[in-house]
């Protein structure tokens, strides 16, 4: 007796919960891999998924077994040359190879010095990401947000055949329906025991005039019984819903660049890594982030993100005008009230030497009083210059709100990407 | 014979073709007897076939870190065409579930049905150890069971107190059978309302033995006489347990001083599955070679029938081949001795000597030379297993074949000797040697409960009874570290060569131990 069940469309992934259980009891080796990888990989790639390796015996599951020592038999299949009493040297010196003695459960860890396995994208990113918030999402005022969002709201008598709530609308109509049916099946009941005692007494008692009157009226009854509708208009309940002001989470990200004749490709580069990870952390992290474009050499300008990245500019470098720029863009698009603004700068360091101070000052007064979060990210192995010393000042006065690294090489990126972005313990 | 016309040609299949081969294999197994558990075909996909894979082909298992590690292993080696996926994955279960991939050609499915679903089926309802280890009616619904039972664990304790107590009885589960003694079925529904009372009882039987506090008892002992507390006598002197235990689980399960009630059922749990597995590391070579003889009779019956054409059958002889192929000891290929071919060779050879014997088989096998060959398959299969079986049935026809050597291993010398090889002088000590290489209690050490010390400072005492010298591997550390984390008190192992201990081992290590002290 045999049956074929065709079990195609059943749910995959049965084994996902056992396969997060094994990533998460290998967090640490499998975010060191990650780190790797994120350095290692042009950022286009950023969006696939990783192999990674872990060292064999970290994971494996051990067992009692017979370790090399002692006298045992091998039998081996394919002599071709051997006759008894032959003495051969031992393979590779050890006591016997190592294979043999390796039974248990798992056979894959055979001769293997990593245990590799790939990462999906989904749970690439999500390693990458891991434990990293933008900083000081501030709820902001709900007074001067538009924002709504419909919510439930109850039951209601009135609607939308869409909203209908069948659940309600049936139990209403049930109670309806006992409700009037009630006093005609009273009076129903008491016809026919009337009827009946007619119909018991002795027949020369019984008076056929009444009889016939109980009958039109248990028939008259019995139809208004039937008329009792089975649904009826006032029975329908609809769900209500009523337009709440939601509390906003929107944010804006302003990634500045400094793309001057004195940033070579290696920085622009960098940059460009640091921030395609911050993008992709925020698109990831937060449903509603805007992002505004800023480039700058002697004059700013706002761009998509196209140009951002990929396309060429040279001359001198003034990055106050940048500022400017942004606190231009605030005032004309993004109110404070309702959008939380985040700034991530990256610069070679190299500014007009009096245009730091103006910088500094621009900072201070209009723009960190209204910023989330500023982020500056110099690409230098070199000495620092002016503008780093004003922005030190500008640190100093908004310790919470105001971060800025240094980054050498591309490997530095992700670490100071990381420490920039760390989930911060709240209050903080 | 009348040759029909093919049932299906190409590779393409439906699950009417599906269904029309099944009856024809169906028709011929039951024209050889086999026996079988009604059989529950399922066609799954490749993503399913892996969640199969690495749950060990447990249909339904409870959720632990080992098989998502199991998973990632078995789809790493797939995307990378190192291995093709369950030829065959069966489980041994009534009706017994085989499992046919979306993927595979005609040929395959055909192939998978006979090999699973006739050969396996009937190997795992008629061999003895199968039937009396295993149950094959109930093995779902305990699984099912044992599945819901770890998940309230894990709601109730935390999934990390769930996970270690799991880590730490994996370690130890092939040391979770009772390899002399029958065990009884295991059936959920009974488990179910067993467990509440077990728990409770199990848990008064541990008091009684622990009842009596470190350091008192030493009084206890000097008092001696009779004692209404201790019937048993468990604390008036001797060694506890009076005999070495060799299912370390199953004591563990009962003795352990400090284990909550629902640890111990999970213990329980993880020894009643290797239980259940125990027949399968046992019968490895039997099994495969009889599913794969099966295959093999079945597939060429069908092309003899004319059921399938000269393409199919091709296609199935290259399979076959590749399965039953067994790389020499120096290619780089050589992965030990394959199953398949070993048990494919032996019950072939076999038949062959039932069927047109010479004068050698004559010699070494009086009794079943010329004899009735299914009646003789059939007898090899039950009553055997792998050791017993090649011990019995390994013939000098198949040494020679397979060009069987066999070398020693002696670190006492400097040179490996070559002590026989398949000739005349060496059969019988190459028969005796490869079935010696199979036996459980040589390929495992053997590690026995000798005491517990339940008078002194509680530790626990195992002795591992050398076999020819050979010591135990380094994870004897990692495991007695589990050991421990099971007992909750200190843990000995010692090495025994003769009556003279070789070797010991602590846990913890002693000069942590001095320090907790301190």
């Amino acid at each position: 007796m045999t049956y074929f069940i065709d079990r195609r469309a059943n749910a995959k992934h049965k084994s996902a919960v056992n396969r997060q259980r094994f990533l998460d009891r290998y967090r640490t080796h499998i975010k060191r891999s990650v780190e790797e990888a994120v350095n290692r990989r042009s950022i286009t790639d950023m969006e696939r998924g990783e192999k990674v390796s872990i060292p064999s015996r970290d994971i494996s599951e051990p067992v009692f077994q017979h370790g090399p020592g002692g006298k045992r038999s091998i039998v081996a299949p394919g002599n071709k040359e051997f006759t008894e009493g032959d003495r051969l040297r031992r393979p590779g010196g050890g006591g016997g190879g190592g294979g043999a003695g390796e039974g248990g459960a798992s056979d894959q860890g055979e001769g293997m010095d990593e245990f590799a396995f790939t990462l999906s994208r989904e749970e690439f990113l999500d390693f990458v990401f891991d434990g990293l918030e933008l900083p000081h999402l501030e709820r902001k005022n709900l007074v001067d947000l538009d924002e709504v969002r419909p919510v439930r709201a109850g039951v209601s008598k009135e609607g939308v055949p869409a909203r209908i709530n069948i659940v309600r609308s049936m139990r209403e109509a049930q109670a309806r329906r006992i409700a009037m049916r009630a006093p005609i099946r009273r009076a129903l009941r008491e016809a026919q025991e009337a009827l009946e005692v007619e119909e018991r007494k002795d027949p020369v008692l019984r008076n056929p005039a009444r009889i016939n009157e109980l009958r039109e009226e248990i028939e008259r009854l019995e139809k208004r019984l039937e008329s009792v509708p089975f649904i009826d208009t006032y029975d329908l309940r609809y769900n209500n819903l009523v337009n709440q002001p939601q509390p906003s989470s929107k944010a804006v990200m302003f990634c500045i660049m400094d793309v001057s004749g004195s940033m070579t490709q290696a920085h622009k580069d960098i940059a460009k890594r640091f921030f395609l990870l911050l993008y992709l952390f925020l698109e990831r992290n937060y449903e509603k982030v805007e992002l505004v474009f800023v480039r700058h050499h002697t004059a700013a300008k706002e761009v998509d993100e196209e140009e951002f990245f990929y396309s060429r500019e040279t001359g001198g470098t003034i990055v106050s005008s940048a500022l400017t720029l942004v606190d231009e863009i605030i005032a004309d698009r993004y109110p404070p009230g309702q959008w939380n603004l985040y700034v991530a700068q990256a610069s070679d360091g190299d500014n007009w030497d009096d245009d730091s101070v103006t910088c500094r000052d621009l900072l201070l007064k209009s723009l960190m009083p209204r910023l989330q979060y500023f982020t500056y990210v110099e690409i230098t192995p070199h000495a620092h210059q002016a503008l780093w010393e004003e922005y030190e000042t500008v640190a100093a006065e908004f310790p919470a709100r105001f971060a800025m690294r240094q980054i050498v090489e591309a490997g530095d990126i992700y670490p100071v990407f990381r420490e920039l972005f760390k989930r911060r313990a709240a209050g903080g | 014979m009348t040759r029909r016309k093919p049932i299906a040609t190409g590779s393409d299949w439906n699950f009417e073709i599906l269904d029309r081969f099944e009856r024809e294999i169906a028709r011929l197994a039951d024209e050889y007897r086999l026996d079988t558990y009604p059989n529950q075909i399922e066609v799954i996909t490749t993503e399913q076939m892996m969640d199969a894979y690495a749950s060990v082909g447990m249909p339904v298992g409870y959720h632990h870190w080992s098989f998502g590690k199991q998973f990632l292993a078995v789809e790493q080696a797939y995307r990378r065409g190192q291995m093709g996926l369950a030829y065959e994955l069966v489980i041994n279960s009534d009706p017994c579930i085989a499992y046919l991939m979306e993927e595979n050609t005609l040929m395959m499915q055909v192939l998978v049905m006979a090999h699973a679903c006739y050969g396996h089926n009937s190997f795992f309802k008629g061999n003895y150890l199968f039937r009396t280890w295993t149950d094959a009616s109930s093995i779902i619904d305990y699984l099912v069971f044992a599945r819901k039972y770890i998940a309230e664990c894990e709601e109730r304790h935390g999934v990390t107190a769930v996970e270690q107590l799991l880590d730490a009885c994996h370690a130890l589960q092939n040391y979770g059978v009772d390899r002399y003694k029958r065990p009884s079925p295991i059936s959920a529904a009974e488990e179910a309302r067993r467990q509440k009372e077990r728990e409770a009882y199990l848990q008064a039987q541990v008091n009684t033995l622990w009842r009596t506090i470190p350091g008192q008892a030493q009084t206890d002992v000097l008092a001696g006489g009779h004692d209404e507390e201790d019937p048993l006598g468990l604390h008036a002197g001797g060694r506890y347990p009076a005999e070495p235990q060799e299912n370390l689980l199953y004591f563990i399960e009962k003795n352990a001083p400090l284990l909550a009630p629902w640890q111990r059922e999970v213990v329980r749990i993880v020894r009643k599955l290797a239980q259940y597995f125990y027949p399968q590391r046992q019968t490895q070579v039997m099994n495969e070679g009889w599913a794969t003889f099966w295959h093999y009779t079945l597939m060429n019956r069908l092309y003899e029938e004319g059921l399938v054409d000269e393409g199919l059958i091709l296609e199935f002889l290259q399979s076959h081949t590749a399965v039953v192929n067994q790389p020499d000891f120096d290619s780089p290929w050589y992965n030990g001795i394959n199953p398949y071919a070993l048990g494919f060779a032996i019950f072939s050879d076999l038949k062959r000597i039932c069927e047109a014997p010479t004068e050698e088989d004559r010699q070494w096998f009086p009794d079943t030379a010329g004899s009735d060959w299914r009646e003789t398959l059939e007898f090899a299969m039950k009553n055997f297993k792998d050791e017993s079986f090649i011990q019995q049935f390994l013939s000098p026809k198949v040494i020679r074949d397979l060009k069987l050597f066999m070398v020693v291993d002696d670190d006492q010398e400097e040179m490996l000797e070559v002590s026989a090889i398949h000739d005349e002088r060496g059969y019988r000590r190459i028969r005796e040697a490869l079935a010696t290489q199979y036996a459980l209690s040589v390929r495992e050490p053997n590690i026995q409960v000798y005491s517990a010390d339940i008078r002194g400072d509680r530790s626990l005492t195992l002795r591992h009874v050398q076999d020819s010298r050979r010591p135990l591997a380094r994870s004897v550390y990692p495991v007695i570290r589990h050991l421990h984390q099971l007992w909750g008190f200190p843990v000995r192992l010692e090495s025994l060569e003769g009556d003279e201990v070789v070797r010991r081992y602590h846990w913890p290590l002693p000069d942590e131990a001095r320090q907790e002290q301190a």
